[in-house]
């Protein structure tokens, strides 16, 4: 474990410092400890299960809510389970919607057995080249800054790659009752009256 | 007349408000895919894979808009795990449409055991399914569903019987590879 690498946990406060009214979803696993330990509130939804249904979620949510954006927060097994909603995403060209994948080039949930993102694959070029033009990895704090000022400005749909190292941080557990957060979501954003109801 | 279905599918998902349609397409949906693309009021998602369509939904449910998810019934087994960690959990709403392969005369063997799993395999994660195997039940069941999902707060599959959609021709429609070739 290389030292130099970024601590996921200073890196996912430093980008909820910038979050605004962002809508985020979570990935299972150690993405949705550090998005309730950085900045819990009703317009997170935490994923607990469902692995590689984090993108596809924040893509339904960024077409249905286009003047909000929308944060998919996730790690690197996640997203490779689902590599294909890149392509999906590609489609859509939405321009809300940012896919940040915290990479500690592991499998942390499990035991941390080593993943392909340390081995040769990347998810950035996977993401380029399913025809997301906005894509990157970030290594260091220039280029978290970096990343910072493309959500600053818009530039999505994007994907950002995060190497960050294997620390994860002392688990912060978020509510994991589906029911009560889909409609602690829906309230914060829609209204209670809405939210308990069908448009 | 086979295939008035779709068209009355795509006027009850006007009156629904369905806003979202996220298929991987088969041939038993095709009409139903091209009025959706043809609408402006309709966003299309066509997805790499099924289970894809199973968090779209949600996506879209919590952002306030309905979607409808569409697949051939070969897919439903890749959507299991999703619907059952995050439609059921969460209980969100979620309506689909699967038009079946496997089922009444079909000729390829390779579908059989897919075809003959949906049902059991929607039901053991919580899904309502309702097979229909004519027009008339087809309209019926996508009014139903439609209501059901979205209103009752269920998750339900409308299944297309091949009754209905055809088997696709197989058995001696091509000609036969020569032994030693």
């Amino acid at each position: 474990m290389s030292s130099e690498k970024l601590f996921r946990r200073d890196v996912v406060k430093k980008l909820m410092s910038v979050r605004g009214d962002a809508l985020c979803i979570s990935g299972l696993g150690s993405p949705t400890w550090d998005l309730a330990a950085a900045d819990h509130r009703p317009e997170n939804f935490y994923i607990w299960g469902g692995m590689g249904g984090a993108t596809p979620t924040g893509l339904g949510l960024a077409l249905a809510q286009p003047d909000h954006n929308v944060w998919v927060l996730t790690g690197d097994g996640e997203q490779l389970m689902g590599v294909g909603s890149f392509s999906t995403v590609a489609l859509q060209q939405p321009k809300n919607l940012a896919i940040i994948v915290l990479d500690n080039e592991h499998y942390g949930e499990t035991g941390m057995q080593a993943a392909p993102t340390g081995r040769g694959t990347d998810l950035a070029a996977m993401a380029a080249g399913a025809g997301i033009q906005n894509t990157m990895t970030v290594t260091d704090e220039a280029g978290l800054d970096d990343l910072i000022g493309r959500l600053d400005a818009g530039d999505s749909p994007l994907v950002a790659v995060i190497k960050v190292d294997t620390r994860t941080g002392e688990t912060v557990m978020p509510p994991r009752d589906g029911k009560y957060m889909k409609m602690a979501f829906r309230t914060a954003l829609l209204g209670a009256d809405k939210a308990q109801h069908p448009i | 007349m086979s295939g008035d279905w779709s068209a009355r599918a795509h006027e009850l998902f006007k009156e629904h408000e369905i806003k979202q349609v996220a298929y991987v397409p088969d041939a038993g949906l095709s009409k139903l895919i091209k009025s959706s693309l043809a609408d402006n009021d309709i966003r299309t998602v066509p997805l790499t894979t099924e289970e894809e369509g199973i968090a779209v939904s949600a996506g879209a449910w919590l952002g306030g808009q309905k979607c409808a998810v569409m697949m051939q019934s070969s897919g439903v087994g890749n959507t299991i795990n999703m619907i059952a960690s995050l439609t059921t959990t969460c209980a969100f709403p979620l309506f689909m449409i699967v038009t079946m392969r496997g089922d009444y005369g079909e000729s390829n063997p390779w579908q059989m055991p897919m075809g003959k799993a949906v049902q059991p395999v929607l039901e053991a994660v919580g899904v309502r399914c309702i097979k229909a195997e004519t027009d008339e039940e087809a309209a019926e069941a996508i009014k139903a569903g439609l209501l059901m999902s979205f209103h009752g707060g269920e998750a339900v599959a409308v299944l297309i019987g091949q009754k209905l959609i055809g088997a696709k021709p197989f058995a001696g429609a091509h000609a036969r590879a020569k032994a030693g070739d």
